[in-house]
């Protein structure tokens, strides 16, 4: 296979590009066009591609351009997950359920990168309803990872991070309820951040769980996130859980000194469960960090370990009330000739959802059920707290918190399918983040075996700016966040 | 055996604000199906609700009249069931965390003493969409314009005796509502109604019996059928050897029975759970004070006030207490007259009343204004008519529109109080009916009403009752 050459490494880059004229949004936007058609049939990276549309929109950004109008993103293209609403185009949320449903209106993340001049490319695939760790619940068929088709991506946001490793789109907005923007960002060797809960509007993201669901952005390098993640973010009246705080520019202090910072390595992130070779890139890593001027200390959240039996609880039990909306009465599947309403919920819902999502929402009804509230769904609220209280802590002792974004790299398409724990066991290091509303990142650290390891950040309440600081001093040092699978260079 | 019914309410109110409680929709009733039904309403993908702060303010005003506890710190919470009429598969409702609790409100009894009933809570929800069965053969419609709409769901304690202190409750609850302006109190269009638990148990009987919920009553006269019914089914079937299930019934109003809807095994089991999307309410004691002191004056204090300053009874205060209008009126009466307030209470009560009931008018449809009825009540104490002659004035007022002074004028209706007129009028009588005089003269009494009438009945009915009796007994007796 060999692709049309991407026109340049990062978003950074294409801004620059676009302000010299070295090219118009219009031939940009083609070329990823291009790139995005040659690589379909190989990574299933796309639900829909909306080319015409892009090109279009590529075509505006250049007249506004040309009359001295527009940001330093007009006519920078990328693609959006599809979980994302978008007004007039298929979102699926890689479910049967959704496989017809048009969105009558745009998510408030897609108009704010819209409103900032951006081109969408298309929808990006993912796990049905995010879902998974490995993008095989997409009703689409699985997403494959660029450095070896014959693995996993990671998941949720799998389309995202195969989208972007392979370069087909610049960047990628994607989502995060457990870990589905670190952990693929991780396995894929892309730069990944979950900002902190209330960062980003949730409105028009589809509901997974509420309480841990955050946007966020999946590109190549921690400049790029710095660039698209201020107009992505803010408060949204129509999403009360947003935070009413301004928004910074995150791009003005990606290069401050690293000097002072302090570095906490959470005990419980390494243990048995690391890949050593794993581990190993990740010591390396800290010893970067140390060079450019970061003090390291280790620290302990002692109630991390039950992470992911308490996210097993509280999402499922979220899911099962904010997914009994597609019912097939107003919107989505509905089945043929139902007999009655009964017969309507059940073939609909039977018919339009995948066998996970069916095992969560049984899960949460049966957590969320009388006689069962307080030992399951009760308890995971207070072990939550326990959760939080130790990060609190941590944080009073430093900047930052540094570990492994997951225990191995990328496994085989099929491996893990039968074996729903050991799948979810893959987030158990990115779980703790989202049940805290901590702001969290992934960036890429080296390779075990040809494939790329992630490093995670996680950082106290609103603390993307110092967070993609040391990631930015990080990739300064280190070209990791540029290397591109050969098929796709 | 001797029964004791024991009845508790849950009363729905919607609130009247102008939009939903979670989205931005108009919540105007009778407008065309589900034109009122915006993406939040509908429930789609990624939507998400936004609390509307009218419908908290309006809460916190109820409970404030009811001298009830306002939470500081109260929480959404997710009532999840399958429905078509609910677009999201849960109502957003509250559950552990109430607004309002711990409530009290007083009813008038029949034999004249107060009751006062508990109320447990009331809270903040939004309500459903309807099912439409009709002019659709073989298919159900759903109008979805009613989906959102604030509710608050006001739930008494366990203290109701009887149909008819449930329905003083409910009334007083109705009157209160309206009052604070937070309802229209529409029962027909389903803005009040009330579902009712009732049991029964052996006079004297601690433990409360097995409770019955009767659904969705939307007028006062079908909650007191409905509970008759229902308490009389109880005792019956517990006399006859049964026992009461817990249950929920419908009251159907044509053939005036409940019926069973579901058993407690079928119930649903709601798996409340608190709502992720919304942000528990805050209030402070600054924005509870603001509220308080916008209160108005509500109907027992009015109906207090009525008492003291104006000397009425407390059933009459009871009555022109019952709406904020009508008390209005009553009070713009007065005023107008400038006292005389047991006459004016007699004259709203009365010919207004009847009159009003007639042509089906509310209060602030009236044809006779509070200033045109204070015109008449204003003449007849200044004794320019009598009370006699006043209704027939009243009459022409409320069909004319004119003022009773002018009716008066036009139609010469101003009481003769001049005693040489009086006099020869009854001098006329006498000499035209010679027998009577005789026979009263001879001790026939009762003939003085016949005299009266004919005197009456020569001055056009005119003549000042009090001087003419007097007159008339001197006269006769000769």
């Amino acid at each position: 296979m060999s692709l049309p050459a991407a026109p340049a490494a990062t978003v950074a880059e294409l801004v620059r590009g676009l302000a010299a004229k070295r090219y118009s949004s219009v031939e940009l936007t083609r070329a990823y066009l291009d790139r995005v058609a040659a690589a379909q049939p190989e990574l299933n990276a796309f639900i829909t591609v909306t080319g015409e549309a892009a090109l279009a929109a590529a075509a505006r950004a250049d007249e506004a351009r040309a009359a001295g109008r527009g940001g330093p993103l007009t006519g920078v293209p990328l693609a959006h997950k599809d979980i994302f609403c978008t007004e007039g185009v298929l979102t699926t949320c890689g479910s049967k359920m959704l496989a017809n449903f048009v969105s009558p209106y745009d998510a408030t993340v897609v108009a704010g990168l819209r409103q900032a001049g951006t081109v969408m490319l298309g929808k990006l695939n993912m796990d049905e309803f995010a879902m998974g760790s490995s993008n095989e619940t997409s009703y689409f068929g699985p997403v494959r990872n660029p450095w070896d088709t014959a693995r996993v991506p990671g998941g949720s946001s799998g389309g995202s991070a195969a989208a972007v490793a392979a370069r087909i789109a610049p960047a990628a907005t994607a989502t995060d309820t457990g870990g589905s923007i670190r952990q693929p960002a991780a396995l894929c060797g892309v730069t990944g951040i979950k900002p902190t809960y209330g960062r980003v509007s949730r409105y028009g993201m589809i509901a997974f769980a509420s309480s841990l669901d955050q946007g966020g952005l999946i590109t190549v390098s921690a400049e790029d996130a710095a660039l698209l993640l201020g107009p992505m973010s803010g408060f949204d009246p129509r999403d009360s859980t947003s935070v009413d705080s301004p928004v910074p520019d995150y791009t003005a202090t990606l290069a401050d000194s690293l000097d002072g910072l302090t570095i906490g390595l959470v005990k419980e992130f390494f243990d048995d469960g690391l890949d050593v070779e794993c581990g190993a890139r990740i010591r390396e890593a800290i010893a970067v960090l140390e060079k450019q001027g970061a003090r390291v200390r280790e620290v302990s959240c002692p109630n991390l370990p039950l992470s992911v039996p308490t996210y097993y609880v509280v999402a499922p039990a979220e899911c099962s009330s904010n997914l009994a909306r597609f019912d097939g009465v107003r919107f989505g599947h509905r089945c043929e000739s139902p007999k009655n309403l009964t017969d309507l919920y059940s073939r609909s819902r039977g018919e339009g959802f995948g066998a996970e999502v069916k095992r969560r929402i049984m899960t949460g009804t049966y957590v969320l059920s009388a006689g069962y509230y307080d030992a399951y769904y009760l308890k995971a609220q207070r072990v939550r707290q326990l959760i939080s209280a130790d990060f609190a802590r941590a944080f009073g002792e430093c900047d930052l918190l540094l570990g492994p974004t997951s225990p191995t790299p990328a496994f085989r398409i099929g491996d893990k399918c039968d074996d729903p724990i050991t799948m979810y066991l893959n987030d158990i290091y990115t779980i703790g983040a989202n049940l805290a509303g901590l702001p969290g990142m992934s960036l890429p650290c080296g390779f075990v075996g040809g494939l790329p390891v992630g490093l995670q950040l996680i950082g106290p309440h609103f603390s993307e700016a110092r967070m993609l600081n040391a990631a930015h001093r990080y990739q300064m040092e280190t070209d990791w966040h540029l290397r591109v699978p050969a098929a796709f260079a | 055996m001797e029964w004791e019914t024991v009845i508790g309410l849950e009363i729905h109110a919607q609130l009247a604000t102008r939009s939903k409680i979670f989205s931005g929709s108009a919540t105007a009733y009778g407008a065309e199906p589900n034109t009122q039904a915006n993406l939040v309403d509908l429930g789609y993908p990624g939507v998400l609700p936004v609390l509307n702060g009218e419908a908290v303010r309006m809460a916190v005003r109820f409970g404030l009249a009811i001298g009830a506890r306002i939470a500081p710190h109260s929480v959404f919470a997710r009532k999840n069931y399958f429905y078509p009429d609910l677009p999201k598969g849960y109502q957003i409702s509250q559950y552990e965390l109430p607004i309002v609790a711990e409530g009290t409100l007083d009813i008038l009894l029949d034999d004249g003493s107060r009751k006062r009933v508990g109320i447990t809570r009331a809270h903040l929800e939004e309500d459903a969409g309807k099912s439409m069965h009709e002019g659709l053969p073989g298919a159900s419609g759903i109008d979805l314009n009613r989906a959102g709409t604030p509710l608050i769901e006001i739930v008494s304690e366990p203290d109701l005796r009887s149909a008819k202190e449930a329905v003083a409750y409910m009334k007083k609850i109705h009157t209160l509502v309206r009052y604070l302006d937070i309802c229209d109190g529409n029962m027909q269009e389903g803005s009040f109604r009330c579902d009712a638990n009732v049991s029964v148990r052996p006079k004297g009987q601690e433990k409360f019996g097995t409770r019955a919920e009767i659904k969705n009553l939307n007028s006062f006269r079908f909650v007191e059928k409905a509970i008759n019914y229902e308490i009389e089914r109880q005792i019956e079937l517990i006399e006859s050897g049964g026992k009461v299930v817990q249950e929920t019934r419908l009251y159907d109003p044509d053939k005036g029975e409940t019926r069973s809807m579901r058993s407690k095994e079928e119930a649903n089991d709601y798996r409340y759970f608190p709502d992720p999307d919304l942000l528990p309410v805050v209030l402070d004691a600054a924005f509870i004070e603001g509220i308080r002191a916008s209160l108005p004056e509500l109907p027992d204090e009015k109906a207090a006030r009525f008492v003291r300053e104006h000397g009425l009874s407390e059933y009459d205060a009871g009555v022109l207490t019952a709406s904020r209008e009508l008390a209005a009126y009553y009070e713009a009466v007065v005023r107008e007259v400038g006292g005389e307030a047991k006459l004016c209470a007699n004259w709203v009560m009365g010919d207004l009343a009847a009159f009003l009931n007639k042509d089906g008018l509310e209060i602030t449809a009236s044809r006779v204004d509070a200033a045109g009825l204070a015109g008449l009540v204003g003449r007849i104490a200044d004794a320019t008519i009598s009370g006699k002659i006043a209704k027939d004035v009243f009459e022409a007022m409320w069909a004319s529109g004119q003022s009773a002074d002018a009716i008066i004028e036009q139609k010469g209706l101003r009481q003769i109080t001049d005693t040489g007129a009086i006099e020869k009028a009854i001098e006329e009588v006498m000499a035209r009916n010679p027998g009577q005089l005789a026979d009263y003269r001879s001790g026939k009494d009762k003939l003085f009403g016949f005299f009266v009438g004919q005197v009456m009945k020569a001055t056009g009915g005119k003549a000042n009752p009090a001087q003419l009796n007097e007159l008339l007994k001197k006269k006769l007796a000769g």
